[in-house]
């Protein structure tokens, strides 16, 4: 209340004056509801439950769409960049690679080719290796031959040093002895109270403490296979002897600087390791670089460490350049050679075409529409039906039907000798060209500009044209004055209906478009079933989803989409 | 063509018959000549035939049998947009896709007419409306008497001799309606132009029209200015059409010197003016109008009156509605003027009520 109180007259009892104040400070404030919330919280708890109640309506289809249609079309998109595959299956080798001038003409240091070893050894082990080869393959051919064949021959590598420790001392023969050295006390101990042939799982390899500062990369490579035994092939590490590469791993720590810590170290094994690093400079050395090359030459050519080097990044436009007919060179994106371009050539075509598709949609469609809205209801229905039928036909049936129709012996071009009109030497070709796309395309989408054609111009009323007559307009003025832009918003909305349709459309061009009627969507099915080159088909689809947004938006632009109707 | 011209004759319907189905006649048997400058209207129920005349008029039927002519000319073989007549559709028919100002000069720019002049024929028609302020607009932005304003300034624009209206008023509510009535009848005449006029609404048909032809069952039952149609009616369809109207059942039994004596069918015996009855021992309908009907009257020694009970009694303002039986027929209704000197009657009471012979008329039965 004293806050209320003016403070000027400074009286400490409240005033008449003083309730008009209270009055009008509630009156400024936010408006109440009955019970003394203001009236806007109370509102929107009071919709809220309304929105809940909605949203938990449409939630199942919401869900359905979000799961089956909008997910796998986002996954699918983000393959046309995702490009993991060289980054995951050189992790090694890429980041040395970055360092390497790719216009210097020359393969790279000696050190990449050890990374690339230790990365293919284990990507063999994984079976990564062909997958990569398989993904280079699209960029340069040959990769795929290349990778599969230093995946089978990588193995032999690491043997040379193998070989001489177990000549050096059999105790590196046996795999337990790698295990005591290796791994830590507490897991040795689980180890040896594991029973293989129990339920219980194989108690994860953990590495001995300090064994990581004393030899690192023989832990990093031993805990890797240590991994992948106990992990991927899920056999007994107390059974297994390393790979050779662990001994390489060895071989260049006792090379290395760890040799001088040697001296300090009292654990398993410390005496082998002390003589082991004694013998390791009369050990015979593996040229990393000689041995891939005897592999294959190719490993020499710097463009195969190119084709690596570009793509190692996680994210490429490789597929988009390619998409467009481009391609990555070390001096950035270039048009592919003449022989090569296809896809410019092929999305212009599966523009064209939709479009005279579309056009001849309209024309055909646009008669008969204004026939079915002006027939007397019962006529309309049955006419309707006849429009509708070939919905209920298996579009492979009615394809092949118009292979029949429009081959050079079929009906079309007999009936056409037999009239005289072509002569039987020069039979019309109909099919397996853009001709029989046309025909068959327009045929199955037609009932698409009819349906909205007809329910647009059933709202149009007779009385529009008697009225453009009785005001002294010809037949064609009237239609072409006032019947016509009425109609326009079901020519719109069954325009873009069939285009969109025809952009994407793969059977009818697949089955009667011989090699110059195909469109863009065969391309993709072709990448996505056959080439399996899915990032590219992913790009082609990114590509064709963004040319159908932006003619939509276009169209919006110019027609309007609000004057775009499909019936009322 | 030498007789129509001579009888002034500028629409001529010539025994014309219509027939959708082949089965039936929709029209049959239409005659129906209009001088220039008439103002007439076709009034009737629905199916009685008057659109479809309209609609032969126009040209969007063709006539099964029969002649259409128009200042002396048939046109039964002329095109709709050749006749050159003016029409208002029931619905307005405005062009949505135009605006007022290009929906008004469709008309002209198909008859070829030059911008400068356009413009001008084209604000003249908005002026003579009072819509010059709506040229830019879109029909859909107007309401429905404005946009009834500019199909009827549509229908005027090219000057056409002769307008055709089709139930122009008929989705407006009654205050506009009886504005545009008014309004409708005085350019017509200012204009000095023909129209026909159809309607369903005989209070639209009785204030706007010269005459007025009454259709039913395809065919003319009176053709008639609105006073004659509403005090002398034809026939019983007319007199029950227009107006409202108290109908009694009787036999014609005395016919002499325009009066004629009828039994009714309860046993009282009235007097009537013969109309379409000839001889005595006929069946006739006797129909006599509300306000004619007198009670308590002092009307002389010979003539007839009826014992009425009141039935009920109605309070209407500017009149009182009294329901009566008479002669067994319960809804006898008489319309009195609220006078001060009035008296309301009470229901149940009994009076005695007559009238002059001659609003009495003894029609078919």
């Amino acid at each position: 209340m004293t806050d209320v109180t003016d403070a000027t007259t400074a009286k400490s009892a409240p005033t008449p004056d003083d309730g008009i104040r209270i009055a009008d400070a509630e009156a400024s404030g936010p408006v109440l509801a009955a019970d003394g919330t203001p009236l806007k919280r109370s509102l929107s708890r009071a919709l809220r439950m309304q929105k809940l109640r909605a949203l938990a309506l449409i939630a199942p289809l919401l869900i359905f769409v979000l799961i089956t249609f909008i997910a796998p079309i986002a996954d699918m998109l983000f393959r046309s960049v995702e490009n993991d595959v060289v980054a995951e299956t050189l992790p090694r080798t890429t980041p040395m690679l970055a360092e390497w001038d790719a216009d210097s003409g020359t393969p790279p240091d000696p050190a990449v080719f050890k990374a690339l070893y230790q990365d293919i050894f284990f990507a063999a082990e994984r079976k990564q290796h062909t997958v990569l080869g398989g993904r280079l393959n699209y960029e340069m051919t040959g990769m795929s031959s290349l990778f599969r064949k230093s995946g089978r021959k990588v193995e032999d590598m690491g043997e040379v040093y193998q070989d001489q420790f177990e000549d050096l001392n059999e105790f590196w023969e046996e795999g337990e002895n790698w295990n005591a050295l290796m791994g830590s006390d507490e897991w040795n101990a689980e180890m040896a109270a594991w029973d293989p042939k129990g339920d219980a799982r194989q108690p994860r390899f953990e590495l001995r403490d300090g064994i990581e500062e004393l030899l690192p990369q023989t832990s990093e490579t031993f805990s890797a296979y240590a991994k992948f035994i106990q992990t991927v092939d899920e056999d007994n590490l107390a059974k297994e002897d390393p790979w050779a590469i662990v001994y390489s791993a060895l071989y260049d720590d006792l090379t290395g600087p760890a040799a001088a810590r040697l001296n300090d170290y009292s654990g398993p094994a410390a005496e082998e390791l002390r003589a082991a690093a004694a013998a390791v400079d009369t050990f015979e050395t593996v040229d990393y670089v000689a041995a891939f090359q005897d592999i294959d030459k190719d490993w020499t050519d710097p463009e195969v460490w190119q084709t690596i080097k570009t793509y190692s990044p996680r994210f490429t436009n490789g597929y988009f350049l390619n998409a467009i007919d481009m391609q990555k060179s070390p001096d950035g994106p270039e048009m592919r050679p003449e022989n090569q371009q296809i896809y410019i050539k092929l999305f212009w075509r599966t523009l064209v075409m939709s479009l005279t598709i579309t056009a001849s949609c309209i024309l055909l469609g646009y008669p008969v529409a204004w026939i079915l809205a002006n027939l007397p209801a019962r006529t309309a229905n049955l006419l309707m039906i006849l429009v509708l039928l070939p919905f209920w036909t298996s579009l492979l049936v009615r394809t092949s039907a118009w292979k029949v129709m429009l081959q050079q012996q079929g009906v079309i071009n007999d009936t056409l000798v037999w009239l005289g009109l072509v002569d039987t030497m020069d039979r019309l070709v109909l099919i397996n060209n853009q001709t029989g796309t046309i025909i068959a395309m327009t045929h199955i989408l037609l009932p698409f500009m009819i349906l909205p054609l007809y329910s647009v111009m059933q709202t149009i009323p007779p009385s529009y044209l008697r009225a453009a007559k009785s005001l002294g307009a010809t037949n064609w003025t009237a239609f072409w004055r006032v019947y016509f832009p009425q109609s326009v918003p079901g020519i719109g909305a069954g325009s873009i209906l069939v285009f969109i349709l025809a952009i994407g459309y793969y059977i009818t061009p697949e089955i009667v478009g011989g090699t110059s009627g195909i469109f863009i969507s065969n391309r993709i099915a072709y990448h996505i079933s056959q080439s399996l080159n899915w990032g590219l088909a992913a790009a082609l689809g990114t590509i064709l989803l963004a040319a159908v947004l932006l003619l939509y938006y276009a169209y919006d632009k110019i027609v309007g989409i609000d004057n775009v109707k499909l019936g009322g | 063509m030498a007789d129509t011209q001579k009888n002034g004759a500028f629409v001529e319907f010539d025994r014309v018959q219509k027939s959708y189905d082949g089965e039936t006649l929709v029209v049959k048997d239409l005659n129906l000549s209009m001088p220039k400058g008439e103002f007439l209207t076709m009034l009737g129920p629905s199916g009685s035939g008057k659109t479809t005349c309209l609609m032969m008029l126009a040209g969007f039927e063709t006539a099964t049998h029969g002649d259409i002519r128009l200042d002396g000319v048939s046109i039964n073989n002329i095109p709709p947009h050749k006749r050159g007549i003016g029409m208002v559709f029931q619905n307005y028919a405005l062009f949505p896709h135009m605006t007022v100002a290009e929906n008004l000069s469709f008309p002209l720019e198909v008859r070829r007419i030059s911008k400068s002049e356009r413009k001008e024929k084209v604000n003249r028609a908005l002026s003579m409306v009072q819509m010059q302020d709506f040229a830019g607009r879109r029909p859909t932005q107007l309401s429905g008497g404005q946009q009834q304003r500019i199909a009827l300034a549509r229908a005027l624009v090219f000057e056409p001799e002769l307008v055709l209206m089709d139930e122009p008023l008929g989705a407006l509510d009654k205050q506009l309606r009886e504005t545009l009535q008014f309004e409708i009848t005085n350019l017509a005449h200012e204009l000095g132009i023909t129209v026909v006029y159809v309607t369903h609404d005989q209070t639209e048909a009785l204030t706007m029209s010269d005459r007025v032809a009454v259709f039913d069952d395809g065919r003319i039952q009176q053709l008639a200015p609105p006073d004659k149609l509403y005090e002398e009616p034809e026939n019983s369809f007319v007199a029950q059409f227009i107006g409202e109207n108290n109908t009694l059942d009787g036999v014609v039994q005395e016919i002499s010197d325009g009066i004629c004596v009828v039994k009714l069918d309860s046993g009282e015996v009235i007097d009537a003016k013969p109309v379409n009855v000839s001889k005595v021992g006929e069946r006739t309908r006797v129909s006599i109008r509300p306000e004619r009907v007198e009670i308590n009257p002092q009307l002389g020694e010979n003539a007839h009156t009826l014992k009425a009970e009141v039935l009920e009694f109605i309070y209407m303002g500017d009149v009182f509605r009294t329901r009566l039986r008479v002669a067994g027929v319960d809804d006898f209704v008489v319309k009195t003027r609220n006078r001060a000197d009035q008296v309301r009657l009470e229901p149940g009471s009994h009076v005695q009520i007559g009238w002059l012979p001659e609003d009495c008329r003894a029609l078919d039965a």
